[in-house]
């Protein structure tokens, strides 16, 4: 439970589910209660604080100690370990496509003639 | 460079689409992938060389090439030119060698926005759901193995 693997697993488990991808989608606005995190689901409240429960979990989201508001907020970095695979594609493609910028302002250059 | 990169990798289905924009005429767009004195200054991932054995970008024909590692290692990549339609369209194959029969299909849309400026547009499609999340992560270059088996690309939802 301790190490990242354990961490990430139980992350990715966690935002399987579309009510807890939702209520992270409302968290990254910012921090939120439990009840305006419900607000726009038709679901209990009860329901709402068990998917915040495996987020919290999980290390993705964080409750204050605030004893009336208690306000729910996003753990940026525990986010940012789930969505390095798709950051990694992203950064390879956009390093490839900065590169077609040079070499489009360069042309084709001494070199350009085909080869077979 | 101004100019964003659009990924859109949905849950649950094979294919991967792009969308990127550039400072530069259709014709020269389309003359980078074309030719592959061109071809091999960009392609490859960072710090990577790229030579290609082959690259005959017109319709029925084929590439072959390798990205070489700075510490050596090889990685082989063929397939073959379905469609070219001149400063519109490509259609190919993909396969990694290193992952054989995992073949994917790629469509290019080169798009004239006049004022020199073309949007390139593609998708690519993997023979499985897992295919694609696996060539996702053969896009990374930070070395992260573990898991894409389990992602099933769940995090596309999350802002």
């Amino acid at each position: 439970m301790t190490d990242d693997g354990d961490l990430v697993d139980l992350g990715f488990a966690a935002l399987a589910d579309p009510v807890r991808r939702a209520i992270i989608a409302r968290l990254s606005r910012g921090p939120a209660t439990v009840n305006e995190i419900a607000e726009p689901f038709e679901i209990s409240l009860q329901a709402v604080s068990r998917h915040i429960q495996v987020l919290e979990q999980a290390g993705l989201v964080t409750k204050g100690r605030e004893a009336q508001r208690r306000p729910v907020a996003l753990d940026p970095a525990a986010l940012e370990r789930l969505t390095a695979w798709i950051d990694g594609y992203r950064l390879a493609h956009e390093q490839r496509f900065r590169r077609l910028d040079d070499v489009l302002v360069e042309g084709p250059g001494p070199t350009g003639t085909e080869t077979t | 460079m101004s100019n964003a990169l659009h990924l859109d990798i949905p849950a649950g289905v094979p294919w991967i689409d792009f969308t990127r924009e550039f400072d530069a005429p259709v014709a020269s767009v389309f003359e980078a992938h074309r030719d592959p004195a061109m071809v091999v200054r960009w392609l490859g991932p960072h710090g990577y060389e790229m030579e290609a054995e082959r690259w005959d970008f017109a319709s029925g024909g084929g590439y072959r090439y390798v990205h070489r590692s700075p510490d050596g290692g090889e990685y082989w990549f063929r397939g073959v030119f379905h469609t070219i339609r001149e400063n519109e369209f490509a259609l190919q194959t993909f396969e990694f060698e290193g992952m054989p029969d995992e073949v994917a299909l790629e469509f290019l849309w080169f798009e004239d926005l006049g004022d020199g400026r073309t949007r390139l547009r593609g998708r690519s499609i993997g023979r499985t759901v897992e295919g694609r999340d696996a060539m996702v992560e053969s896009g990374m270059e930070s070395g992260m193995s573990e898991g894409y088996d389990r992602l099933e690309a769940v995090v596309t939802g999350v802002g």
